[in-house]
């Protein structure tokens, strides 16, 4: 115990540098940051380093040191090669495709892909039922995993945490065919009543007006937000859960020691300390949501009608259009038109990275 | 991921399981009843070892059931067929990747040029073996035995009619007690061959008033879609007040309702017999033994008893030019396919063909040198 306090007050000496580092991002980075700091011979060695390494000019190399490096750099390099190749196969394959298309492919929400001759696809449909889905699991995923981050991390007994800890990332290797199955089978038919509900009292706010597909059908953006939210779930609990881990001791015991409450505490000392990571987590999360593909497929009625903008929408998402339409790429301009689709998901998907990116990095500044 | 694979495993185990069993009692039945239909083709077995094929995956388990003839024929003897859609089928036939390809469509002229070069210049020939009756399957407590007109059809798939009781469809329903209920139209939300021939039925059969055009993709406006066969039955399923177009199999195995056709000359139940004479009365558009179906006229035929409502796929083989070892095997294995593969198709969801038919591509077969 007094160990660990005294790891835990040489981490807090290194208190700026390391917490400016911690919540950049990942849980991989907080928890590297957390296993090099209590390791207190690390420490002096690379101080030494610096103060006498350079004027000698020549450090030390060993072997490992070159190996390591090596592979290091290789696997950073490796990450950004694969991703440079993939967003330049899909451009390659979706120019002749978006070349020959007949209508506005971001202003249009036509899919006839059918006739290579006359290919005519927009992705505004698409564009609406991804996004809307998305987000409404995010919104509903979200309070729910701080509350069993937190839960987890300050209110569970600390013999119960550990293995509710693991049945939440059990929920993450559950296949997603068996969470679609689940959607349209049992979740989607118990929905209806409420979403019958919904649209008969709330009916006047578009979001909840009738959509493009049949309410009792339950192929539409909520049941599948619904069953997105839960997929995601353990994604967002996992890692703010590793975060609101590392909040010091230190502050939360001077927050008690200052008469705080549980509550208080967890207000004034986790959150705060957690928040970049927290909202690092629910990107990690959308991502996650914007890409699932197979659920999707199974949950959500197809229509030949625009959407309304509304919960009770159906259609498709990008991923799973292109799941539905990939037993029949016949010719290479059809694909090509899949693919510019996958290209919107790809873009889409890296914005959101970047704005989480950007939210976690200015959270950062201010804090 | 798994379980999925179990299931298919067993399934898979249980359709052999049947299968050898169904073999056991054909072999006897010639033997005794002294009809030679089933045993009396002779399959001269040879050549490659194991046979390639790829393409539409509506004939998969047709192909499993010929595999399984076949391999009950000739000991020893295999096929691989790999069910990767038409396209990739065509696809591989022609860059001489597989030895024989599967698809739901003849071949386009360019295709056929290019298929031939891959026959060292000898004609490719598309044969009509397998056939999968298509219903139009219906969800309306209190109403058997629907029947329905290609115009009706078409006016329903592409939200002209709205209501059941429309008095078009009472017209065709003279004692039935049709509800005023809105009609829910289920289609398939991935592009699939039953979309296309469906849309390719109700653009020749019901004239002018499908004029949507056809394609995998359904054109219709209207209804639901859903992914997959499954998908579209097990909505119509749980739909009150709705209709899709689905593989037989389907319909049956949800216990829909499925409507007669009458395509001018009374209605018409789909059964094996009713699709078999629809067959049967078949023109071939190809020439000689390349056996290419006309679908307008197959579709548009209002010959009585006969249900045209059915999806024609193809294996596309080399007249001639494949090696010698290949030839023999291809015959071998196609002989039994139209043969006594045939006999079992009911049972995985296919139309069994009728026996002049057989007899056409039994001769058609013998040509392959």
């Amino acid at each position: 115990m007094s160990d660990s306090t005294l790891a835990d007050r040489s981490a807090s000496a290194k208190e700026t540098p390391g917490r400016a580092r911690a919540p950049h991002g990942a849980p991989g980075s907080s928890r590297g940051g957390a296993a090099s700091s209590p390791d207190t011979p690390e420490g002096p060695i690379s101080t030494a380093n610096t103060a006498q390494g350079e004027p000698a000019s020549t450090p030390v190399r060993r072997p490992g040191d070159r190996v390591f490096r090596g592979t290091a750099v290789g696997a950073g390099a490796f990450i950004v090669v694969l991703i440079a190749a993939i967003g330049l196969f899909l451009l390659l394959q979706a120019v002749p495709a978006l070349r020959a298309n007949q209508v506005g492919f971001l202003t249009s929400g036509v899919w006839n892909t059918t006739d290579p001759n006359s290919l005519q696809f927009g992705i505004l449909h698409l564009l609406w039922v991804t996004v809307a889905t998305s987000v409404l699991a995010l919104a509903l995923a979200m309070p729910v995993s701080l509350g069993i981050a937190l839960f987890l991390t300050h209110y569970a007994p600390r013999r119960l945490a550990r293995p509710f800890a693991y049945v939440v990332d059990l929920l993450a290797a559950v296949p997603s065919i068996i969470f679609g199955l689940w959607g349209i089978k049992v979740l989607g038919p118990t929905l209806v009543p409420v979403a019958e509900w919904l649209n008969r009292n709330l009916g006047f706010v578009p979001l909840f007006a009738q959509g493009n597909v049949s309410i009792s059908g339950a192929g539409n953006v909520l049941t599948a937000g619904v069953v997105l939210a839960v997929m995601i779930l353990p994604v967002i609990t996992a890692v703010s859960r590793e975060v609101f881990e590392r909040t010091p001791k230190e502050h939360i015991e001077g927050a008690l020691a200052l008469g705080a409450t549980k509550w208080e505490m967890v207000r004034t000392t986790v959150i705060p300390f957690g928040k970049a990571g927290y909202v690092s987590a629910s990107m990690l999360g959308l991502g996650r949501a914007l890409g699932e593909t197979v659920a999707l497929y199974l949950i959500l009625s197809g229509t030949g009608a625009a959407p309304k903008l509304s919960f009770f929408d159906g259609g498709a998402t990008i991923a799973s259009k292109i799941a539905l339409g990939a037993g029949e790429f016949n010719n290479e301009l059809t694909a090509g038109a899949y693919i510019a689709a996958g290209l919107v998901l790809f873009a889409l998907t890296f914005a959101v990275n970047a704005l989480a990116r950007a939210i976690v990095a200015r959270k950062k500044v201010s804090a | 991921m798994n379980i999925k694979r179990h299931g298919a495993a067993l399934g898979l185990a249980a359709a052999g399981a049947l299968l050898l069993s169904a073999c056991g009692s054909d072999n006897n039945a010639p033997a005794s009843g002294g009809n030679s239909a089933a045993n009396g083709v002779n399959v001269d077995c040879g050549g490659k070892k194991q046979l390639t094929g790829e393409g539409s995956s509506a004939q998969t388990n047709a192909i499993q059931e010929f595999v399984a003839a076949y391999a009950a024929k000739c000991q020893g003897f295999d096929v691989a067929y790999n069910p990767t859609g038409s396209g990739n089928g065509i696809k591989q036939f022609t860059s001489k990747q597989v030895d024989f390809g599967g698809t739901d469509s003849p071949l386009k002229d360019d295709e056929v040029a290019k298929a031939a070069e891959r026959c060292q210049g000898n004609p490719v020939w598309h044969l009509p073996l397998v056939f999968g009756p298509v219903a139009v399957a219906y969800n309306l407590p209190g109403v058997d035995g629907l029947v329905l007109n290609p115009e009706t059809t078409a006016k329903i798939f592409n939200g002209q009619i709205k209501k059941w009781n429309d008095p078009a469809i009472k017209a065709l329903n003279g004692g039935a007690n049709l509800p005023d209920k809105d009609i829910v139209v289920f289609f398939r939300s991935d592009e699939s061959g039953t979309t296309d021939n469906f849309q390719k039925y109700l653009q020749a059969s019901a004239k002018g008033v499908w004029t949507q055009g056809g394609g995998k993709q359904f054109k219709g406006g209207v209804g639901e879609g859903k992914a997959k066969s499954q998908g579209v039955s097990d909505g119509v399923k749980a739909t009150e007040g709705s209709i899709t177009y689905v593989e037989s199999s389907f319909a049956k195995s949800a216990k829909l309702g499925v409507a007669k056709i009458d395509s001018g000359a009374g209605p018409v139940e789909l059964t094996d017999a009713s699709a078999g004479r629809a067959i049967a009365s078949a023109k071939i558009k190809g020439q000689g033994n390349d056996m290419v179906i006309d679908l307008d006229a197959l579709y548009s035929s209002k010959e009585a008893g006969a249900y045209p409502l059915v999806l024609v796929t193809y294996e596309l083989v080399c007249s001639k030019g494949y090696d010698a070892d290949t030839t023999k095997a291809v015959k071998a294995f196609l002989t039994t396919a139209a043969g006594p593969g045939q006999d079992n198709l009911t049972k995985v969801g296919y139309v069994p063909l009728p026996k002049e038919f057989r007899t056409k591509l039994e001769d058609a077969v013998k040509a392959i040198a």
